[in-house]
């Protein structure tokens, strides 16, 4: 798979639009069960990886993921911003060049137990793991991911959250969409409009 | 070598700011101290960069004890910690203890010339 110069302008632009996009709709979700800035940061995050789209763009996926998920480290804060930034840097970290399909997916694998480990949590928990780990699966088995994340984001809303602000919440936390859950599907959606599939 | 230098994490920085003059009133200038908190609009919130920053305001050759509240704040001081050159990553802690008596605590402990492994264990034995 050849991700070149253009087409990874074309990924970064896509997803940094769609958050920013949905940007009150995330805040909303937030405001039910965090402290209601989790659109607002992402918002910010993304505005500054899209200010920079052009010099991110020129480097190899590798860097350039690296550069996005730095950027997101630095500028959205909260707890979503080592969280994506994790993800998206440990994507890079584990993507060759020109990756294989199954390379990619692999390097999804890595870039998900990072996020796990730097939040210290797991699927089950109510957040964007719980999205991140059907796409995996979706991925693995030939499925559709950007389906699986939907599902998967909606599926959250029963759950009883047991990480972050939203765990201070117990049982009160059920029946919100996990905003996390929800940004992580967007991504991958987004993702997935400028790759065409399935 | 100094003392080990404290630094202060809260979403508020009204929270962080009075920490601080509570664990000066404590050390005075003994112990290197610096603190952040607060998000680029004015608003609640933590940053792993602004914490960076604040780790090299209190820098101490002894390194530097982090005191930290909530969530966010916990993930952004270690994203902080491995942002560090090598040479001081392995000299900077993030404590799981309670950030105001946390930082009071540390800075009293640091104060004593106590190594960061001692002034981490003083902090941390507030935590149940």
């Amino acid at each position: 798979m050849r991700i070149d110069a253009a087409l990874r302008k074309d990924l970064i632009r896509a997803v940094a639009e769609t958050i920013i996009a949905h940007a009150g709709e995330l805040t909303e979700l937030d405001q039910a069960v965090g402290d209601g800035d989790h659109g607002l940061n992402m918002r910010r995050g993304f505005a500054a990886v899209l200010a920079e789209v052009d010099a991110i763009a020129a480097q190899p996926p590798p860097q350039a993921l690296h550069s996005v998920g730095m950027t997101l480290v630095t500028k959205v804060g909260g707890a979503s911003g080592p969280l994506f930034g994790t993800l998206f840097m440990r994507l890079g970290a584990a993507l060759p060049e020109e990756p294989t399909r199954a390379e990619a997916i692999e390097a999804l694998a890595a870039a998900i137990e990072a996020v796990k480990a730097r939040g210290k949590s797991d699927v089950g928990a109510k957040t964007m793991l719980d999205v991140l780990a059907p796409v995996l699966a979706a991925l693995r088995a030939g499925g559709d991911p950007r389906a699986a994340a939907d599902a998967a984001a909606e599926a959250t809303r029963p759950m009883r959250a047991l990480r972050g602000r939203a765990s201070f919440l117990g049982e009160r936390s059920i029946g919100h969409v996990d905003p996390g859950a929800r940004s992580a599907a967007l991504i991958v959606g987004a993702v997935c409009g400028v790759l065409g599939h399935g | 070598m100094g003392n080990v230098g404290i630094v202060i994490v809260s979403h508020s920085p009204e929270v962080a700011r009075g920490a601080a003059d509570m664990a000066r009133q404590m050390v005075g200038g003994d112990v290197p101290l610096a603190w952040c908190g607060g998000n680029a609009e004015g608003g609640l919130g933590t940053d792993a960069a602004s914490i960076l920053a604040a780790i090299d305001r209190a820098w101490s050759e002894a390194g530097v004890a982090v005191l930290v509240d909530l969530g966010g704040a916990v993930m952004n001081a270690e994203m902080a910690v491995e942002l560090l050159p090598p040479d001081r990553r392995g000299r900077v802690v993030v404590c799981d203890a309670p950030v105001v008596e946390g930082a009071v605590v540390a800075a009293a402990e640091a104060a004593g010339g106590s190594p960061l492994a001692t002034v981490r264990a003083a902090a941390e034995e507030l935590s149940p």
